[in-house]
């Protein structure tokens, strides 16, 4: 490891423990930038053999990110004081936020981002013109690009950031790592990129919310792996002898997620020099890895993960304890428990041997149960404090979230059971039933969140406005009353006109009528859309406001200054 | 001491916590998905079930490529409408060499299970190249630059060796032959033909994107589609053979 010595001058000498110390390169810093000069050279060759232009387009973003980031590192190194940043300044953990204030910023971009991409391709289903049929932005392309922008850059970004907030107000110790939490969050980000890019691009292993091809499942690999270690370094670092609750669900989606990411991905390469892979499961077992995968992305992604969200932001904003400690205990396990196995309900009447359907609907019932016990800790959360919903549209906008979650995981369930499965499968109402989900409990909890955390990390008094809050809230339930009204209706009648028989025994409808008769519901539900979208822009001008209006500075006296990481 | 606060070695030992956490996550999955793999009874034994011909594979990979999946499903589930409406409910050894299996989840178009045959090659190239020529209430994208793009087959045989690394049957000779093979489906009376069939049972040869002379991207994805589902002889298959 190459050593750096450099006079460190008085400009830094406030700063505690650090004052007249030789400033030298730590072995993160070294070491990390090693690894990137690795990792450039590696994508240069790579891209000057790449076997499609396109995968030669990644491995030069490749190489530039690796080369952008090794200059950041020695950009930090010399504009940083020679000693470790200070874990605690004047006896309080000197929370790092620098990657949180990017997070939440990420969150908000890539929700807009993922909200477009989402209208657009519901406008393609009721005018097909707008598919405009060169390629890139056909249906079959664009339709991942926005369910990964809206699951993995919206959401998981809320999730990076959150986490890392919650990680360390509730150890009351600084975030774990360095350089780590920053190459989490960019590396995150730039895998997030990479996918997106590669979908318009033809790049895609085409499994259902896994998408993104070999290289960049390695690195997103890498990635989450850095993230759990320093998830579970800052609970060591903890002060307070009990691991809150939130933390159990962060943890628990952080591991299952790098659990059912290894199972479902593993793929032989063609070529190092090819994007294309293929991947080592097949037919009937793919399938069942895949809703495997795919299910507890929900289960783990999409609600393990924001449960904790509502486990630490819900309290908080209403200034209440949560309802039931020993609720939550038997929620969590029951809920990580009973969720991994209901995977095969999305493979009902298929080729899966008829005992791996049964299993999967039965888990699928019972989890009703864990997860209305949720709702009702997240709920009851609220005793004493219900008028603030009247005041507080934030508060509003998260309980709202937990009765959609409520409602989604009773019809979930209701969906699961094989004969409304005949019914649902294949058709708009399961999609109807993931935007509950994902629009209500997904989208609400965010937003939440994200309005509670913009005050806090940028050190802003107050959001710029609370009326705004309120439009966007009521805006964006307008959006989905309407867009899953839509899809429940659609889902259903086209359903029904599938199975529809005439008095003398032939099928009733051809495949093409039944298409014909979803076309004004295609319209609603883009209407939705855009009415969501147009509150996720309200969201964007108030953060943009809250972090630069002069309005909302702190005032000097309110809270103790915390000193940002670098 | 009540029985809760034994839960307090979770909350604080971040490791007892994490070990906990996996191993409570880890049962149902191996329970549903390990058996399918030695379960003798989760594929059925059925004749005719071949792997792709490289001119189909190749066709498979820009299905993929372009996301079909996203819907259009290759699953008949054995219910009397889609029976009646698509044929045969599917089985699970019609899809043991698709790596990865292309069953969807959302039928915005039709089931493409059994789609192979039902439609002529000059059908699919005018519904490919725009949908609404054929089916004026379509709302399906079209693909007019499948039929200018020439196909990209060099890299055939590492597609291939690729697939037989996880699994497909394909053998050395296929593999060495398979840009022959590629190019003699794809043409009108290739001498080739009569040894691909030989390697490929009832593989189809002939021009299928119409344009003599030219191998495109469409003469590949149109023989892949009219493949699916025609496999399997179900005039001679005998489901009562294979209840599980």
């Amino acid at each position: 490891m190459r050593r750096l010595t450099v006079d460190f001058g008085p400009k830094g000498e406030n700063m505690a423990q650090s004052a007249s110390v030789n400033k030298h390169i730590t072995i993160g810093e070294g070491g990390s930038a090693l690894a990137f000069a690795a990792l450039a050279a590696l994508s240069i060759l790579i891209a000057a053999k790449a076997w499609t232009p396109a995968y030669a387009f990644h491995a030069y973003l490749f190489a530039a990110a690796s080369v952008a980031s090794i200059f950041a590192i020695f950009n930090r190194y010399y504009a940083r004081p020679a000693g470790p940043v200070p874990q605690e300044i004047d006896g309080k953990p000197n929370y790092n936020l620098g990657p949180i204030q990017f997070g939440t910023v990420a969150a908000v971009f890539w929700g807009i981002a993922g909200f477009t991409v989402g209208l657009y391709a519901a406008l393609e289903l009721a005018f097909p013109a707008l598919n405009f049929d060169f390629g890139l932005i056909n249906f079959g392309r664009l339709r991942p690009l926005h369910t990964s922008a809206v699951i993995f850059a919206f959401g998981g970004n809320v999730l990076l950031a959150s986490s890392f907030y919650v990680v360390q107000r509730t150890c009351h110790a600084r975030l774990a790592g360095d350089i780590a939490p920053w190459f989490v969050i960019l590396g995150y980000n730039f895998f997030i990129v990479i996918a997106g890019t590669g979908y318009l691009l033809g790049i895609t292993q085409s499994k259902e919310y896994a998408e993104p091809e070999w290289y960049a499942d390695l690195f997103l690999t890498v990635v989450w792996v850095v993230y759990l270690l320093i998830f579970l370094a800052t609970l060591w670092k903890r002060k307070e002898p009990h691991i809150y609750v939130a933390n159990w669900f962060y943890l628990a989606f952080i591991v299952t997620i790098a659990m059912l990411h290894l199972g479902n991905n593993p793929a032989v390469p063609v070529s190092i020099y090819s994007p294309k892979s293929y991947i080592v499961w097949s037919g009937v077992q793919d399938a069942m890895v895949q809703w495997w995968y795919g299910h507890n992305a929900v289960g783990f992604f999409l609600t393990a993960g924001f449960l904790a969200i509502m486990y630490y932001f819900v309290p908080k904003r209403a200034e209440r304890p949560v309802y039931s400690y020993r609720l939550s205990i038997v929620h969590f396990w029951a809920l990580i428990f009973i969720y991994i196995w209901a995977g095969p309900h999305h493979l009902h009447y298929t080729a899966l041997p008829d005992w791996a359907q049964t299993l999967g609907m039965t888990f699928s019932v019972i989890l009703w149960m864990p997860s209305w016990g949720g709702m009702i800790n997240g709920l009851m959360t609220l005793q004493g404090a219900w008028d603030r919903l009247r005041t507080d549209p934030v508060l509003r906008m998260m309980v709202v979230s937990v009765a959609f979650y409520g409602m989604s995981t009773f019809e979930g369930p209701l969906m699961s059971i094989k004969a409304v499965n005949s019914l649902s499968h294949y058709t708009d109402w399961t999609i109807g039933h993931v935007h509950s989900g994902a629009l209500g409990w997904v989208g609400y909890i965010s937003f939440g969140a994200i309005y509670c955390l913009v005050p806090w990390v940028f050190n802003r008094s107050r959001l710029y406005s609370l009326k705004l809050v309120n439009w966007h809230f009521w805006i964006s339930t307008l959006g989905i009353v309407l867009y899953i009204s839509a899809m429940w209706v659609s889902g259903i009648l086209q359903g029904l006109m599938w199975r529809a028989y005439t008095s003398l025994g032939f099928l009733e409808y051809s495949f093409i009528e039944t298409v014909e008769a979803m076309h004004p519901f295609y319209v609603i539900r883009a209407l939705g859309g855009g009415l969501f979208l147009t509150g996720a822009l309200i969201m964007a001008f108030n953060i943009w406001k809250t972090i630069t209006s002069p309005e909302t500075e702190q005032v000097a006296a309110a809270r103790p200054q915390l000193v940002p990481a670098e | 001491m009540s029985v809760w606060a034994k839960h307090a070695v979770f909350e604080k030992n971040s490791i007892i916590l994490l070990v906990g956490i996996l191993l409570v996550v880890a049962i149902g999955g191996l329970v549903e998905v390990a058996p399918l793999f030695y379960l003798k009874s989760t594929i059925e034994t059925v004749q005719g079930v071949r792997p792709y011909t490289p001119l189909e594979l190749a066709g498979r990979n820009i299905y993929v490529r372009e996301g079909c999946y996203n819907c259009h499903s290759q699953m008949v589930r054995p219910l009397r409408d889609e029976v009646e409406r698509y044929g045969h409910y599917s089985l699970a050894a019609e899809s043991m060499y698709d790596h990865p299996f292309q069953w969807g989840s959302k039928r915005t178009g039709p089931d493409l299970a059994r789609v192979g045959g039902k439609y002529s090659d000059e059908w699919q190239r005018a519904h490919l190249i725009n949908p609404r020529s054929v089916a004026p209430a379509s709302i399906m994208p079209g693909y007019p630059f499948l039929a200018s793009t020439p196909l990209d087959y060099e890299h055939i045989q590492d597609d291939m060796k690729t697939n037989a690394i996880v699994g497909v049957p394909y053998t050395a000779e296929m593999i060495e032959k398979a840009k022959t093979d590629l190019v003699a489906q794809a043409a009108v009376d290739d001498p080739g033909q009569a040894d691909l069939v030989k390697r490929y049972p009832k593989a189809l040869s002939r021009d299928f994107d119409g344009k003599p002379g030219e191998l495109t991207e469409m003469d590949a994805l149109v023989a892949y589609l009219q493949v699916l589902g025609t496999m399997v002889d179900f005039k001679t298959y005998d489901d009562k053979a294979n209840i599980r």
